[in-house]
């Protein structure tokens, strides 16, 4: 089984975790620009980050021989915070670079006014850099969240199939299918989506423009629910080439409209057990 | 140990590189090099916006004496430059695109360093660069910093501890631009206690460390 987890936050989880999706079939991932569990005070906090998502993430991945993508914007949450609205004015020397392969996670939290005004300035980005955009819908009121995020997709005048609205569930697939956007799906192991009721939907829904990535981040969660999906899939009577499409070849298809991606076997910079990350961390 | 895609370049000049690259790009391609280095030039506040772009254009394939394209094109880049922004601007379009570049940018404008006309314009102005890149544990940058503009400009404590770091991360000292002609006696006694300490714990020590004990 290969896997390409679309949406995982590998800057939180250890070199442990890359070892055992490496171990499992992850050759290849995208991780977004989000918030960090802490909120930042400053533009230059954001700056760090995303020179991390860029530079330091993809080179621990490429340690394991799994290659790193990222999306780069101004998240939902902390568009609210006038401290990093700045955030808006760097992110044009960040989009034009190799591994940036969508403009991301952007959307809504509390559905305010500056979200608004964030979300739409950064569709209007994905369109100048020619990439496609991975939207985050809110955790609460989820329903009318997506709804709204649907309405402001169609206003931008991006084509749906350049976008993928994420942390889906049984209530929002429909009208996102019909919209003619990508479905992201985050599984988790207790919360926003799990393998089994996943199986349910692909069932319904088909293997058509869906993504089901991991989301694991600094909260509880599993880098390897990619592929607890794909064995439940299986389980479910699912063939080894449905499998293939929803973990590999939907993703792939996705932030291929980029352009940049770049799926070559990865090249590992040393045997595991000389690798720099070690040596960097006995230095 | 080895690593793959380390590689070295030795100093070079502005028509040297220009003139290996536009022999290795098809015309199309080469052409629109010159124009990039021709607008950079008329606006050198589009720097920013070119120099991520540049490897989608002209690819990434070796150029022979441990440059590839993409590196070398953007180190043309930047030699273009050179020849007509101040000492200041030019280490501050530099440190641009050093500062927000992933870590195959910033390779290549620490590559720039070994075009003498960048170099020279930019006297001690980019050692800030050599700072961070040593300070990573990328091996990539480290032993990109570690050319001959480190040799020239890099004070003997900042050159020691760098050559102690390649050791450390796996860099070949055969890479160091400034090594053997920079080592000295504080180096060889760096490299004794450090090959000391790993026999003591019962590893390995590097091979390419041991001309250096014995000097």
């Amino acid at each position: 089984m290969r896997i390409f987890d679309p949406h995982i936050h590998m800057t939180s989880r250890t070199t442990d975790d890359y070892a055992a999706m490496a171990g499992h079939g992850v050759q290849a991932l995208v991780e977004p620009a989000f918030w960090l569990g802490q909120p930042r005070s400053n533009v230059g906090s954001f700056i760090d980050y995303f020179d991390s998502l860029i530079g330091w993430e993809p080179f621990r991945a490429a340690q394991f021989g799994i290659r790193h993508h990222c999306t780069i914007a101004l998240n939902p949450k902390e568009a609210n915070d006038p401290r990093c609205r700045e955030v808006l004015d760097v992110l044009p020397r960040y989009l034009n670079k190799d591994g940036v392969v969508a403009v991301g996670e952007v959307g809504y939290d509390a559905m305010t006014a500056d979200e608004d005004e964030v979300f739409a300035a950064q569709l209007e980005l994905a369109d100048r850099f020619g990439l496609p955009v991975l939207v985050h819908t809110p955790h609460r009121d989820k329903a009318r969240g997506t709804t709204r995020t649907l309405d402001v997709v169609r206003d931008s005048g991006l084509e749906p199939s350049r976008v993928v609205v994420d942390h889906l569930n049984e209530v929002t697939v429909k009208e996102v299918k019909d919209s003619g956007c990508w479905m992201g799906f985050s599984i988790y192991p207790d919360t926003k989506m799990d393998p089994d009721r996943m199986v349910v939907i692909l069932r319904q829904y088909g293997t058509g423009q869906v993504l089901v990535n991991s989301a694991a981040d600094w909260g509880k969660s599993d880098p390897l629910r990619t592929y607890a999906t794909g064995q439940a899939m299986l389980a479910a009577g699912f063939s080894e080439d449905d499998v293939d499409q929803v973990l590999w070849r939907n993703p792939v298809a996705f932030y291929g409209q980029s352009g940049r991606l770049v799926l070559e076997e990865t090249e590992v910079a040393e045997t595991f057990e000389g690798n720099s990350i070690l040596r960097g961390a006995r230095v | 140990m080895a690593v793959k895609e380390l590689t070295q370049v030795g100093r070079c000049n502005r028509i040297g590189l220009d003139t290996r690259l536009a022999s290795a790009l098809d015309g199309t391609t080469a052409d629109w090099l010159v124009s990039r280095r021709a607008e950079v030039v008329r606006r050198p506040e589009r720097l920013g916006e070119i120099f991520p772009a540049v490897a989608r254009t002209v690819g990434r394939a070796g150029l022979g004496d441990g440059w590839t394209v993409d590196e070398a094109a953007r180190a043309s880049l930047v030699a273009a430059l050179a020849a007509d922004q101040s000492p200041d601007d030019l280490a501050t379009a530099l440190s641009g695109v050093y500062r927000y570049g992933d870590a195959a940018e910033k390779r290549a404008a620490l590559r720039a360093l070994a075009v003498a006309e960048v170099a020279d314009r930019l006297g001690d102005r980019a050692l800030p660069l050599l700072a961070d890149a040593i300070r990573t544990n990328d091996q990539r940058l480290l032993a990109a910093a570690l050319g001959s503009y480190a040799t020239e400009h890099l004070d003997d404590a900042a050159f020691r501890q760098a050559v102690l770091k390649c050791v450390f991360t796996g860099v070949p000292l055969d890479l160091v631009d400034g090594l053997p002609d920079r080592a000295d006696d504080e180096l060889a006694r760096m490299m004794a206690d450090f090959a000391a300490e790993r026999s003591a714990a019962g590893r390995d020590v590097p091979t390419d460390i041991r001309r250096y004990l014995e000097a």
